[in-house]
């Protein structure tokens, strides 16, 4: 009895990494890709391409968690990388710049937070609006076109095969890495994060509680925000100009990813653990259907439809442990 | 009630008045709770229970009247600064978050913690301390909330409360959705919390329930307090005297109507959302009205009928053809009109126009090749709202702005234009004024006297009594004693609803 449940906890924590492990399973077995899929630098320069949207989806996990969304997290990010690349071609220290990009991002959320807050509208509109807002501001920054700007160790961030040779990958996807791990202990650890589940859970029952849940939710967008400028910044790293154009339906790949690793839109439920599954789900489809030279439709036809499959197991999990 | 000596008075209410718009939900009411003590808190649906505890809580503020709580002015601005001061509330719907723990739950707004990290096995301790206070230890701490059976829940809401350092426990309709067992083991616990010197105020409307938990006990009518004593002293008719008190005779028109063949017949009926099982017959050009508590089943009753909720044993006949399985739209071709007792929310589409809301269930008589013929489509909406006396500028009118009475009306309505032969109505006149209420009458009279069966369900039961031609009595899902109108009276009525035990 005590070992079967033991066997079900630890088929329960596995759970989440299935989708993965399937999707690995399936490009390596096929014969004309097996040798290219498997190799170290295929898997860095997929960890690499994914920084940008797992940083999103790191801050997105919090808003969906506490049973918002964020539809400006691609605008946000656009908007932090002209930023960066604004401030750079303007001589500033390049560590200056990057903080300026990320302000902007944290700023930006800060302004979703209280508008949601304060003029009581549903996240979904406040963030539409911004979606245009944000968009718009690094278009206008950004005089209509790309910002070039002299390359400095910012661009480095993003490399491939970083310098020195010893951090074995790009510090961006270090960098990654130690923010989910520390997200996730905030969200498992600190009073913050049980109030992020409570206000996702049940708002009403979190207010009777004495949380204040309008400061908690403000604080989440705020941090959201945060992930976003520094998505930017990555961006910016990355491309090594300020293009307002950039990630456009980008915050769909956010959502996706957090939705995927068990994220529910209703609220109170979620991982960091599975928002970064869902991440590399998706990146590892990208990266074996372009290898197997599938053109870019057919990825968008699966990834459509693990989304699906993804929530439906999910929902069936749910309903059978009730 | 144990110790001869007075107990010191923790709460006194005095001259507390409520208005909500016209109506006055609280009329002068003074209210006092002595320590340790369970006072239960009686009355009919609508008599200003909740509002008065409300009031005591801090989600609503008297217009009139004072508080005093331990010899100090209390008047608390919200539920939370009524909980700081030692007022908690459990309310019917549960207030947890369903996602998180048991322990995560317990210590909401409270966490222990350092430096923003929580200290987990310590709050775990107390968690434990409080559920082993209340002797449920068994209760894991770790298992998310939405997997705890209902009377599991309430616990932890008390564990809550409890960790709360409540003086006063208010418990509303506590028991309504709880299995005998689950209740047997609140009983319990509120024994315990006595012991340690909580004061609780139990309402309910389970009768035998209250005079097995409650010291004492106060009955409010109509928005006024009518008596308060003992509960020793009093017994369960003079209990219910007060609850009842002479009625002004009400208005009932009567139309002459006689019952024919059966045209619906319950065959031990339970659905997925019903506790017992049903056996019911009705007649053409019968009311029979269903009598009982709120959350006595009898919605559930109407529902599972319609196919809103899903059938799990035995079978519904219309005619003499028996089915089971199936969905509101075939229900509707069978002949069925279900007035929804939430107006608001199922009943209506409230931003649409008066001839959307009516002719919504039955397009046909203005549909060709699926394009619908607006100008006819007002005219026929035209002509219900004048044969039902609607108020309303034009058909075109919003719902939402008219009266509740009239909106009623056009619920009522939609169930005539579709030409129901089965009405099941959930509380039809809830919440309307006088003049609609007796309309609403005088049409059920008519449309028994051309052959339509109306299942009636009301909570009031006077209006029972006034229009059906067979009562049937409701209590905790099952059906207590079905007999015609001349043989109940609101006393038999209540007794039969409140205990279970037909007089």
């Amino acid at each position: 009895m005590k070992r079967k449940k033991r066997l079900q906890g630890l088929i329960g924590w596995l759970a989440p990494f299935f989708g993965l492990i399937l999707v690995l399973a399936i490009f390596s077995s096929i014969p004309e890709i097996q040798d290219r899929f498997l190799r170290i630098a295929n898997f860095k320069s997929v960890a690499t391409q994914s920084v940008i949207v797992a940083l999103g989806a790191l801050g997105m996990t919090l808003i969906i968690i506490s049973g918002g969304i964020d539809l400006s997290a691609a605008s946000n990010l656009a908007l932090s990388s002209v930023i960066v690349a604004y401030a750079i071609s303007a001589g500033f220290h390049p560590v200056m710049a990057l903080f300026c990009g990320i302000v902007t991002g944290g700023l930006i959320g800060f302004v979703n937070g209280s508008l949601i807050t304060s003029l009581r509208l549903v996240p979904f509109i406040v963030t539409l609006g911004m979606l245009g807002i944000a968009r718009g501001i690094a278009k206008w920054i950004a005089g209509n076109q790309k910002i070039d700007a002299p390359l400095t160790w910012v661009n480095e961030l993003m490399a491939r095969n970083p310098r020195p040779s010893w951090l074995l990958m790009a510090p961006g996807v270090w960098l990654m890495i130690f923010l989910a791990i520390a997200l996730a202990v905030v969200l498992r650890y600190t009073v913050f994060g049980r109030h992020v589940f409570a206000v996702g859970s049940n708002e009403a029952a979190a207010r009777l509680c004495g949380i204040r849940t309008n400061r908690t939710k403000i604080i989440i967008y705020s941090i959201s925000g945060l992930f976003c400028g520094l998505s930017g910044a990555m961006q910016f790293s990355r491309l090594t100009v300020g293009d307002p154009t950039v990630a456009i339906g980008l915050e769909l790949d956010i959502i996706a990813a957090v939705v995927i690793g068990g994220g529910s839109l209703s609220g109170g439920e979620g991982s960091i653990l599975g928002s970064m599954i869902g991440v590399f789900i998706m990146a590892f489809l990208r990266n074996g259907s372009t290898m197997m030279g599938w053109p870019n439709y057919i990825q968008e036809i699966i990834i459509g439809a693990i989304i699906v499959v993804a929530v439906s197991l999910d929902q069936i999990r749910h309903r059978r442990e009730r | 009630m144990q110790q001869n000596q007075p107990c010191p008075i923790l709460l006194q209410m005095k001259n507390i008045s409520k208005s909500f718009g016209a109506t006055r939900a609280l009329d002068n009411v003074d209210f006092e709770l002595k320590k340790g003590e369970v006072h239960a808190l009686l009355g009919e649906n609508g008599a200003g229970k909740s509002t008065l505890v409300k009031i005591l809580s801090g989600a609503l503020k008297q217009d009139e009247g004072s508080m005093l709580l331990e010899n100090f002015r209390y008047f608390p601005s919200s539920p939370l600064e009524g909980k700081k001061k030692g007022v908690s509330m459990i309310y019917q719907e549960l207030n947890l978050a369903p996602h998180l723990t048991v322990e995560e739950n317990i210590m909401l707004g409270k966490e222990l913690h350092s430096w923003g990290f929580v200290q987990r096995k310590e709050m775990k301790r107390r968690v434990r301390d409080a559920l082993e206070l209340i002797h449920h230890p068994e209760i894991s701490l770790d298992i998310p909330v939405r997997k705890l059976s209902i009377g599991a829940k309430q616990v932890v809401e008390i564990a809550r409360a409890l960790m709360e350092k409540a003086t006063i426990l208010v418990m509303d309709e506590p028991t309504s959705s709880l299995s005998q067992e689950d209740s047997d083991l609140l009983f319990q616990i509120i024994k315990r919390l006595k012991a340690q010197g909580v004061s609780i105020i139990y309402i309910s409307h389970f009768l035998e329930e209250v005079q097995k938990v409650a010291d004492s006990f106060t009955v409010l009518r109509d928005g006024k307090e009518i008596c308060s004593g003992n509960m020793e002293d009093t017994s369960l008719e003079e209990l219910i005297q007060h609850m009842v008190g002479q009625k002004v005779k009400e208005m009932f028109p009567q139309v002459e109507h006689t019952t024919g063949e059966v045209l619906l017949s319950l065959d031990k009926l339970m659905g997925n959302k019903m506790q017992a099982e049903v056996e019911l017959n009705l007649h053409c050009g019968e009311i029979l009205g269903l009598a009982g508590l709120i959350g006595a089943g009898r919605t559930e009753l109407l529902r599972t009928i319609f196919a809103l909720d899903s059938v799990e044993q035995g079978s519904i006949k219309v005619a003499y053809v028996g089915f089971s399985k199936g969905t509101p739209w075939q229900r509707i071709k069978q002949g069925m009109g279900f007035l929804s007792e939430d107006r608001q929310r199922e009943g209506l589409a409230l931003s649409r126009s008066l001839t959307d809301n009516l002719t919504l269930s039955n397009f046909s008589p203005y549909c060709r090749f699926g394009f619908l013929g607006l100008k006819k489509r007002n005219e026929a909406a035209q002509d219900w709202i004048q044969k039902m006396k609607i108020k309303a500028r034009s058909p075109e009118q919003r719902v939402f702005s008219l009266s509740g009475g009239n909106q009623q009306k056009v619920a009522l309505a939609r169930l005539l234009h579709q030409r129901a032969d089965i009405l099941l109505l959930d509380e039809p006149t809830r919440g309307i004024d006088v003049v609609s209420k007796s309309q609403i009458y005088e049409w059920m009279g008519q449309l028994a006297s051309r052959g339509k069966a109306i299942l009636f369900v009301s909570s009031y039961f006077p209006e029972l009594l006034g229009i059906c031609d067979r009562i049937a009595v409701f209590h905790r899902g099952q059906i207590i004693d079905i007999r015609h109108s001349s043989e109940w009276n609101v006393e038999s009525l209540m007794v039969a609803a409140t205990t279970g035990k037909a007089l």
